[in-house]
């Protein structure tokens, strides 16, 4: 369908001799049509449902509903296994990256690491949760981990398994840009390892780390499929109350409980993404 | 999210032999450094997937070996659920639908604002990246009644590929948006344009062939992105793969089949990846 709308589009641009001229932006449409209908509707539907009463009326007060006790609940439910393993994922998978950087740029080590994160970044999902639960979950190959089913110690160890490798995606580009002349200059001028990193380095390195860590946060908190395997008796976080919000909707009370929570999602990501955007462009400031 | 550096790109490996000048002594504590780092993220990485191996490996007795989860992938029938072999048929399926959807959606649009419409580049950009920062649940929730027009019509979970267009966008996006700039689409427009060629030569037989490793990424990421597909299927209710792997774990714990079935698409993706390396050292071979 695309295809023929822009190449008709073409078509006509190219014989100037015809009546009819259409503007070139109309070979855009199909693009953006299919956009318009499958992403921009569904999250508009999100944002008013949310602010209406089951029976269709108009209801802002609904906003407060997000400081509910149990609504707030799952926020921080969220929050805690969305911090912790972004912090885990970022701090291994920056020493990680550090370790890969400083090997031979060709080298087989380097290529491995590289194309196995690219796997593992997108292992995500219900056969990750089955493949810690026969490690270490109650019938563990490897062991017996007590506290498998913790929330959030089991499920932030599980998660931090999608994670490290995303950040060593992220974070290699702004180590690579890290010049050797900037450590040979400071070893000249005397400066130990200690007070290269705490002066030079780390610095040059703390906006995409956090920027880093943002991203992995972003990521862990629209992440569901791995925490729905990994237990499902038990809501924990948010796209888990969700999910039980829309399956039980058999009466209509409950259909906006969900999207006020898909509301709340899309807020802290937006907050959390305009960070990562702000760091981003701070950190690319020395590192082209 | 992952995939914001596709697979198949390394990043530029800045420092050509980088610490040559450093010292004996740093350079040998650098190197323990790195090889106990690289032992121990190995095993965190290795171990669960050889554990899930070797599950699915594991006979009627513990301890035994048999490959009878891995006969059953063929054959398997869940309890109230449709046959595996089924689920794996349609998400192959939508693996393919939603491929040729993704690139027949992106590619000419991209060709031609890059040639024609400049200005809606950079929109352009922002509502192909834009389905990153939107959870999938979130989409799901908005989807519902949308899907439910749908669903008066046709029945089928390929009706799925309408949204996992949309969760591959970004992915697909940014391989796209790699190939058609290391290309000179100007020139390359412009020399075909003042030889007679049409817009439509210009887009699909001088350009497009030219961005074919970006195409095969982003063919390839879209690819792995439907496979692993489970929070949309699974909350309106199809039976894709994920989803129906779930549910047969919910119903048959420890059923060996999942675990086989979880390492096929494994080391599927493994060699979806393979190819995808080969593809790009051709490339630097070549160039």
């Amino acid at each position: 369908m695309a295809v023929a709308a822009t190449t008709q589009t073409g078509a006509r641009a190219s014989r100037p001799g015809r009546r009819l001229s259409v503007p070139a932006w109309v070979g855009t449409v199909p693009f953006l049509a299919y956009v318009a209908v499958f992403l921009l509707w569904p999250t508009a539907i999100v944002v008013v449902d949310s602010l209406k009463n089951p029976n269709g009326a108009w209801a802002f007060a609904n906003i407060t509903k997000l400081g509910d006790p149990l609504v707030r609940g799952y926020f921080i439910g969220s929050f805690k296994l969305c911090l912790l393993s972004s912090v885990f994922g970022a701090v291994f998978g920056a020493i990680l990256a550090y370790a890969v950087a400083s090997g031979n740029p060709d080298g087989l080590i380097r290529r491995l690491y590289l194309a196995i994160s690219g796997v593992l970044a997108q292992f995500g999902g219900v056969t990750l949760a089955f493949a810690f639960l026969v490690l270490i979950g109650p019938v563990g190959l490897l062991f017996h981990a007590s506290w498998f089913y913790s929330f959030p110690w089991g499920i932030t160890l599980i998660y931090t398994y999608f994670q490290i490798p995303l950040m060593v995606l992220v974070f290699l580009p702004a180590i690579d840009g890290v010049k050797v002349q900037w450590r040979e200059a400071s070893e000249n001028l005397g400066a130990s390892a200690w007070q290269y990193w705490r002066y030079v380095g780390g610095p040059l390195l703390a906006p995409a780390f956090l920027g880093g860590t943002l991203l992995l946060f972003a990521n862990a908190l629209s992440a569901f499929a791995t925490i729905q395997a990994w237990e499902n008796q038990i809501a924990y976080i948010v796209p888990q109350q969700i999910s039980t919000a829309l399956s039980s909707e058999v009466g209509l009370s409950n259909v906006n409980v969900a999207d006020l929570l898909a509301l709340g999602m899309v807020i802290m990501v937006a907050i959390v993404m305009t960070g990562y955007a702000l760091l981003q462009r701070r950190a690319a400031r020395w590192l082209r | 999210m992952a995939a914001l550096t596709s697979v198949g790109e390394t990043p530029a490996p800045a420092e050509a032999a980088g610490q040559r000048g450093m010292h004996g002594r740093r350079r040998r504590r650098l190197n323990i450094f790195r090889y106990v780092v690289f032992t121990l993220f190995g095993a965190f990485f290795l171990l669960p997937l050889l554990a899930m191996a070797r599950f699915s490996l594991e006979g009627a007795k513990l301890g035994t070996w048999s490959v009878t989860a891995w006969k059953q992938i063929a054959s398997y029938q869940g309890t109230g659920v449709p046959p595996l072999l089924s689920s794996i048929e349609i998400t192959l399926e939508l693996a393919v639908i939603t491929c040729v959807v993704t690139l027949a959606l992106l590619v000419p649009t991209m060709i031609w604002v890059r040639l024609r419409v400049q200005w809606l580049a950079r929109p352009m950009e922002f509502l192909s990246l834009l389905p990153l920062t939107i959870p999938a649940i979130v989409l799901v929730v908005g989807l519902g009644p949308i899907y439910n027009r749908i669903q008066h019509y046709e029945l089928s979970a390929l009706m799925l590929f309408w949204v996992y267009v949309i969760l591959a966008l970004p992915f697909a996006y940014r391989a796209l948006a790699a190939g058609l700039s290391a290309i000179d689409v100007e020139t390359l427009s412009e020399a075909a344009r003042s030889l007679g060629a049409s817009w439509f030569t210009v887009m699909f037989r001088v350009i497009a062939p030219n961005m074919r490793q970006g195409i095969l990424n982003a063919l390839l990421l879209t690819w792995a992105l439907v496979l692993g597909e489970f929070t949309i299927a699974f909350l309106l209710l199809y039976n894709n793969l994920q989803a129906e792997l779930y549910s047969i774990s919910r119903n048959t714990p420890n059923a060996g089949v999942i675990f086989s079935t979880s390492t096929a698409a494994l080391l599927f993706a493994f060699v979806l990846l393979l190819i995808l390396s080969y593809a790009g050292r051709r490339r630097r071979g070549r160039g």
